[in-house]
């Protein structure tokens, strides 16, 4: 299904976003003001965008370590996401959560998640809610190469099927787990680990949105119809190493900048649009110049904003105690 | 008001909550039993029985058997907690939470902390634990102090079938994740329980028998010994106070401190593993806090550092006895 004008644009903004803000946290990283650990999801864009084009209020993700680009992508308060990242009292969570831990319930995003293979259970049990209380809501569990060989995830999709919950299970597969290629960890297939499990698997170059929107929504809608989970294989990139302060010397000479010149998902996108008279550089460019805007203003503002105060330390442990 | 079973209890509380509250959903292994087999449907009801009946009420939509997966389903109830049901999930025996530690304790108790006060996570799991049973290594421990040493979490340990309903209403009504612990040699142990629900209030100790001599704080299965300890005691001049702190997370520390200091003197009973199990948590409070009132070195009376061995005469040895506790109450007592 053709995505509209106005998609194509919010497409094309959301990934530009995820991408202004993955570059700036790697720039303000290196100067040593933001406190921990980040993973940074510059690259993989198409994948949480193409995804999450299909969601509406209701529905949920669940993220991985490399969780800013599904947040932004699943509609997080930018500012608030970068608040949380420098650790500050208006972060999403208050500052008590840090990059890996950023979500935002109000918006269905449950969670950057710190344990590899954290998020599939918790979409079971998502979709549980959704399917128990008809709200035709569907829940989508991102995952890295590295959490598809987890036991929670491989578990997932059997609860899911047995189940039949609205669930989707989307293997960002960017092809390394932490310094370890999926080409060696990852036994057989994705897609037919799908088919052991009875559900519908697709394999998507995860580079491109417009296929990325496409297999999501056929597997949004099947979970909406009651079709039941799906999974989908998505061979994207990542431009940065695991964390921030990764050497990266696993990767090959030329390898990152190769993939930035000939495979980068945003350029690829821009040059589908425009090529195909969908939009024009200058709607394109002025979308470009819009982001640049709202990150410099979320760093500004995540620079100058206090921290927690001292009594925060003790306080949201339990609802009541 | 009725003699119930602990057992009847626990079912007869599902039952009211589940009719009451339509988010309230049950799931685990076996909790209805034979779905899709082509015997029996409700065929065991939980492998002893306690959630027997609940399926033909609620139907399967409302009470799920679940794989064998204690990851993924302790997961999915840690998940639907935090989007809008109230799922009371059964971890079988609490020694396989080896595989689902994550999903507790990572997850359920940390998302109200990790994201600042804005996640809800009203889940329960139901757990068997304890000896007795000849059930050896893997299904015998008493894992509560694991759990309340983490954060988030809440610990609820009934020692009879009364307090098995208050708890257990109170657990599912609670906003916060609950660890519920049943020990599994009482569950046919029956005592009058009220057939309208009731709750009892986490973090409030209760006083099972007064006396000015010996206080025995006791968790769990522990309590009845403890009580029958303390009536035989009593007919030999020694008068003790048992203290059922209910709940080790929270725990009721003021009542422990001032039944401390009223008699001075201080036995822990805990089934579990001795090292940073509650009994010296108990012990340590009543040190740091009651130093100057205690009359007698704090004895705890706890098993041996070891795992559940099978053998019957093994396993009698390592369980905590009344006779056990007597000795301990005897001794400072005399102290």
């Amino acid at each position: 299904m053709q995505l509209n004008r106005d998609e194509l644009v919010q497409a094309y903004r959301q990934m530009r976003t995820i991408r202004e803000f993955e570059e700036r946290v790697h720039t303000e990283f290196a100067t040593g003001d933001i406190p921990g650990f980040v993973h940074l999801y510059a690259g993989e864009e198409a994948s949480a965008v193409g995804v999450c084009l299909n969601l509406k209020d209701g529905d949920y993700i669940a993220s991985t370590h490399r969780g800013h680009g599904h947040c932004i992508a699943k509609g997080c308060d930018v500012k608030g996401m970068m608040q949380e990242i420098y650790g500050r009292a208006g972060g999403l969570c208050g500052g008590k959560g840090g990059s890996m831990h950023i979500a935002d319930l109000s918006q269905g995003m449950m969670g950057a998640n710190g344990i590899v293979g954290g998020g599939p259970p918790l979409i079971c049990g998502a979709a549980l809610t959704t399917k128990t209380l008809k709200t035709g809501g569907v829940a989508v569990a991102f995952v890295g190469d590295g959490a598809s060989n987890q036991g929670t995830t491989l578990e997932s999709y059997n609860l899911a099927k047995v189940w039949k919950l609205p669930a989707i299970f989307v293997v960002e597969d960017n092809g390394y787990a932490e310094s370890t290629s999926s080409a060696y960890a990852v036994a057989g297939s994705q897609s037919k680990r799908a088919d052991a499990f009875g559900m519908p698997g697709y394999e998507v170059d995860g580079n491109d949105l417009v296929a990325m929107h496409e297999v999501a929504r056929e597997a949004v809608e099947r979970a909406r119809d009651g079709g039941g989970p799906s999974l989908i294989h998505a061979r994207l990139n990542r431009f940065y190493g695991h964390f921030e302060g990764d050497a990266m010397t696993y990767r090959g000479d030329g390898e990152v900048e190769k993939l930035r010149a000939e495979a980068d998902c945003i350029q690829l996108f821009r040059k589908h649009v425009t090529e195909a008279g969908l939009l024009d550089a200058a709607q394109l460019d002025a979308v470009d110049a819009e982001v640049t805007s709202l990150i410099d203003e979320a760093v500004d503002e995540a620079k100058a904003a206090p921290p927690p105060a001292a009594e925060e330390l003790l306080t949201d442990v339990y609802v009541s105690y | 008001m009725a003699k119930k079973s602990f057992r009847e209890a626990i079912n007869e509380t599902l039952l009211q909550e589940m009719r009451r509250d339509p988010t309230v959903i049950v799931m685990g292994e076996d909790i209805a039993g034979g779905a899709g087999s082509p015997g029996e449907d409700d065929a065991w009801g939980g492998v002893l029985g306690v959630t027997k009946g609940l399926v033909a009420e609620f139907g399967r939509e409302r009470v799920l058997d679940t794989p064998l997966t204690e990851s993924a389903y302790v997961g999915a109830a840690a998940g639907a907690a935090a989007t809008g049901l109230r799922p009371v999930a059964e971890l079988m025996f609490v020694d396989f939470m080896g595989v689902c530690f994550d999903q507790i304790f990572n997850q359920a108790a940390k998302f109200r902390y990790m994201f600042g006060g804005k996640a809800v996570t009203p889940m329960v799991i139901r757990t068997m634990y304890g000896a007795g049973f000849r059930a050896a290594s893997q299904h015998s421990q008493c894992l509560y102090p694991i759990f309340t040493h983490i954060p988030g979490l809440k610990v609820a340990i009934p020692s009879s079938a009364y307090e098995a309903k208050g708890l257990l209403t109170q657990a599912i009504r609670d906003d916060d994740p609950v660890m519920f612990f049943e020990h599994k040699a009482m569950y046919d142990e029956e005592e009058d329980v009220p057939d309208d629900p009731y709750t009892i209030p986490f973090g409030e100790a209760n006083l099972t028998r007064e006396g000015d001599d010996v206080t025995i704080v006791a968790i769990g299965r522990m309590v009845q010994f403890s009580n029958q300890v303390a009536d035989k005691l009593e007919a030999d001049g020694i008068s003790c106070t048992v203290v059922d702190p209910r709940t080790t997370s929270p725990l009721d520390e003021d009542t422990i401190l001032e039944c401390a200091e009223e008699t001075g003197r201080v036995v822990v009973v805990d089934e579990a593993n001795p090292r940073c199990s509650m009994a010296r948590d108990i012990a340590a409070l009543v040190a740091e806090r009651s130093f100057g009132a205690l009359k007698a070195p704090v004895r705890q009376v706890t098993p041996p550092h070891t795992p559940v061995p099978f053998a019957p005469g093994l396993e009698d040895l390592y369980i905590p006895t009344p006779d056990k506790i007597e000795a301990a109450v005897r001794e400072v007592a005399a102290a």
